[in-house]
């Protein structure tokens, strides 16, 4: 867990505030900024990736049965995926209608 | 190395220094008076008798840009600058000490423009003092030799991690020809450990440096940095008693000169001490009580030091070589009283500027700095005195 | 079917059998939803891989990837100012080649990497990088350009193109936007003689990845501007940054090239133009452009394609 700032005295910052533990944005949920999510028809994936290489959170990644899903941990809605898609997998679904 | 001293430049056995503490990285744009010392080191990294990377930047922001690349790489890293160039590096300043870099920037003290002025004092290095740099102050080449080497070792220390202004006065101190002992490389080695940055950059530990902070770590982040700069005074106090040790000669946060006995003092810095010595000396065998004070370290700012020294005098004349626009006068009178306000048995303070532009003080400018320091610190009508305009 | 064809070229090859899956740029980062630039910055991070450093300047991208206590990088990265990542560089990549002399690192070959926006570029780092590629530095500075200062709110630059409304530039009765063409930075980086600069865009990431990895590996100083979509900024749907970015190329008003050694190499031709209009359309940045002010910017769009192509032709004979 990253210690929040709101919680932390002077003593305990590191040199300069230079963070250690980097790359420690994957514990920063950004999921909930999002309006709208995507939905996968997963009959229609020919798993060639084009979402995973456009997402600009880079939080798509391949399941068990190797079809490319967002991690909606960190995905932000933006619909770059759906958009792409050249089988038209996914539909983005607005959040009040899940 | 012969162990008399060898009569050279005060820029050229800086430069010769430099090389004797095995710096890694030099970064550094020419600016008069500072030339020498940067062209010097490109001679010896020219011949090869320097084992380093220099960079000739093109200007003096990135200068100390380069310099903070290198430094937070874990390399030794050495600048040097003057004046303007100084100024046009003022942003980087902050990042350097608020990221706790130990860069070591030599500054050949020059006039601020307008009006363009080559000449020196100390207007550069007063603009720059908040910077949260440590400030030190050499008078003789010698000093100047000494202090280089021994504001690494004060920079690398890991319970300070900060960067160092060594300030000589352009041209009264860095284009002076002096008898100066340059220790070998083998004896700056003694005395200079490799420098270990704690957590460089590279690859095989990543950090990250040079966050974005917000209000609720701000503040920490400055507290941080503010108890680091004010404690590296213990550090600077042993690292001149264990140079002291090693090479037998003294420094002092407060240097002191006949304050023994003396009811009025002067405080200088820089290399009108020298002079300002020599008056002392005359006033002296007329039977005046005078002496002579010299602060080493203007940041961090030695209050207790200070206070200890001037504690018995009654006035203490200050002699600034900058002045304070529409403030107080000069910005180390306005140091000291602040150091001294509120105290029992201090002295008054009188607030003297002087020497700007490289105007030259004398052994008899001096004694009226005495006369006139005395005259100001019973005269409530005004906070200083400009010495020397012609009215 | 249109549509088909412009995204064919991302799915004939399979992306997971070319592309490393490591993401040295973390998720988890505050770009804005549909960030052209944050995408274009996690390819750049994908080609450099982990045996890099990574200096960056004041502005969107070192905004969103550090807010205390939190870093989206996983290789070292340093921040310091807006207008000198190119001498930070320089810095580090001259402490990398002395320590390793020296035996105080293992090796100094160490991928340096710096990164700033346009402002930071074309603008007020101009003067550093022209220092660092003048000095023939061995590092790759990228810029991610989306053609304002969109991290104070949309401010014009010099890499703003004509026409387009910014909160400096704004469009109003008298002024119809940005009224200076932009600046041709790469031809700036190219006049230095360093032996490789580029255009880059995240619409074609197997294209951008390509020259980063060439930008590293040539010795001495690289430069690579990539196309980055702002939908904040161009007031354009945030689905769109691909696809904008796709149109950018194919009207012409973003060509894809590179210059290696000097000489010029169009990466992704157009032997057709798409109408102007189609680019310009689907960004509010451009939506006061009358039909005169799109047919001049588009000549001169044009102009300087073929110019370009010129130059290739010529040089590739």
């Amino acid at each position: 867990m990253v210690k929040s700032d709101k919680d932390m005295t002077w003593h305990e910052l590191n040199l300069g505030c230079m963070i250690t533990d980097v790359g420690n944005t994957m514990q920063y949920k950004t999921g909930d900024w999002r309006s709208q999510r995507p939905i996968y028809n997963f009959e229609r994936c020919i798993k060639c990736g084009v979402c995973y290489i456009f997402c600009p959170e880079g939080c798509i990644s391949r399941n068990d049965a190797g079809h490319f899903v967002a991690d909606l941990f960190f995905c932000k809605g933006c619909a770059i995926c759906e958009r792409e898609c050249p089988t038209k997998v996914i539909t983005m679904i607005t959040e009040e209608d899940k | 190395m012969s162990n008399k001293p060898v009569g050279m430049e005060v820029s050229v056995a800086l430069s010769e220094t430099i090389m004797h503490c095995d710096v890694d990285v030099i970064a550094a744009y020419p600016i008069t008076p500072q030339t020498h010392i940067v062209e010097h080191l490109a001679d010896l990294f020219a011949d090869g008798e320097m084992d380093a990377e220099y960079i000739p930047v093109e200007s003096e922001h990135s200068a100390l840009s380069a310099c903070m690349g290198s430094a937070a790489a874990g390399a030794r890293t050495f600048t040097a600058t003057a004046a303007q160039g100084l100024e046009y590096m003022h942003e980087t300043l902050f990042i350097a000490s608020a990221m706790r870099m130990p860069i070591v920037m030599a500054i050949a003290n020059r006039a601020l423009s307008a009006p363009i002025s080559v000449w020196g004092d100390h207007s550069d290095v007063m603009a720059a003092r908040d910077t949260g740099w440590i400030s030190i102050f050499a008078e003789n080449g010698q000093e100047t030799v000494d202090l280089a080497i021994m504001s690494f070792r004060i920079a690398e220390d890991h319970k300070v991690l900060l960067p160092v202004f060594l300030n000589l006065d352009g041209f009264h101190l860095s284009h002076m020809i002096e008898p100066v002992l340059i220790p070998s490389r083998e004896e700056v080695k003694a005395f200079l450990p490799e420098h270990i940055y704690p957590a460089p950059l590279h690859p095989s530990k990543p950090v990250a440096m040079g966050e974005c902070a917000g209000p609720n770590i701000y503040t920490e982040a400055k507290k941080q940095q503010w108890e680091v700069l004010e404690k590296s005074i213990d550090i600077i106090r042993q690292v001149f008693a264990d140079f002291g040790k090693q090479f037998g000669r003294e420094y002092h946060l407060v240097e002191e000169y006949k304050v023994e006995g003396a009811k009025t003092l002067l405080l200088t810095m820089g290399s009108y001490s020298e002079t300002a010595m020599t008056c002392v000396d005359k006033m002296r065998a007329q039977g005046k009580k005078v002496g002579l004070i010299r602060l080493r370290c203007f940041r961090p700012f030695p209050f207790d030091d200070l206070r200890k020294v001037v504690k018995n005098a009654d006035t203490l004349i200050v002699l600034d070589r900058s002045l304070v626009m529409g403030g107080p006068g000069g910005p180390v009178m306005s140091e000291v009283r602040s150091a001294l306000f509120g105290r029992k048995g201090m002295p008054k303070v009188s607030g003297i500027v002087g020497g700007l532009g490289g105007r030259d003080i004398t052994v008899e400018d001096f004694e009226k700095i005495y006369d006139l320091g005395e005259k100001l610190a019973n005269d409530q009508s005004r906070e200083f005195a400009m010495y020397g305009v012609k009215e | 079917m249109e549509k088909m064809t412009n995204n064919m070229q991302n799915y004939n090859v399979f992306v997971p059998r070319i592309v490393d899956n490591d993401e040295p740029y973390s998720s988890g980062h505050r770009g804005c939803v549909g960030c052209g630039e944050v995408l274009a910055m996690r390819l750049v991070a994908k080609a450099i891989g982990r045996n890099a450093v990574v200096c960056a300047s004041t502005g969107c991208m070192e905004i969103i990837s550090s807010q205390f206590p939190y870093n989206s990088w996983k290789i070292p990265w340093i921040h310091t100012l807006f207008e000198n990542s190119a001498a930070v560089a320089s810095g580090i990549e001259a402490a990398y080649k002395v320590m390793a002399r020296k035996g105080k690192i293992p090796s100094a070959d160490i991928s340096v990497v710096a990164m700033g926006g346009d402002g930071g570029t074309f603008d007020i780092g101009l003067q550093a990088l022209s220092g660092a590629l003048e000095r023939g530095h061995d590092f790759l500075y990228v810029c991610y350009d989306n053609e304002a200062y969109m991290n104070t709110g949309v401010q014009r630059s010099s890499a703003t193109p004509f026409g387009a409304s910014t909160s400096t530039s704004p469009a109003g009765k008298r002024r119809s936007g940005q009224h200076a063409w932009k600046k041709n930075m790469p031809s700036i980086a190219a006049a230095h003689n360093i032996p490789y600069v580029a255009t880059a865009c995240p619409s074609y990431p197997y294209d951008l990845m390509e020259k980063v990895k060439k930008g590293l590996a040539v010795k001495g100083p690289a430069y690579i501007q990539i196309y980055s979509s702002c939908p904040t900024g161009w007031k354009c749907d945030s689905a769109d940054a691909v696809k904008v970015g796709r149109l950018a190329v194919e009207t012409g008003a973003y060509p894809m090239y590179e210059i290696v050694n000097g000489q010029v190499n169009i990466t992704i031709p157009t032997p057709e133009f798409r109408p102007l209009k189609e680019y310009l359309e689907i960004q509010r940045r451009f939506r006061h452009l009358t039909e005169e002010d799109i047919a001049v910017i588009e000549e001169r769009l044009h102009k300087e394609y073929r110019e370009l192509e010129e130059k290739s032709k010529c040089q590739n004979k």
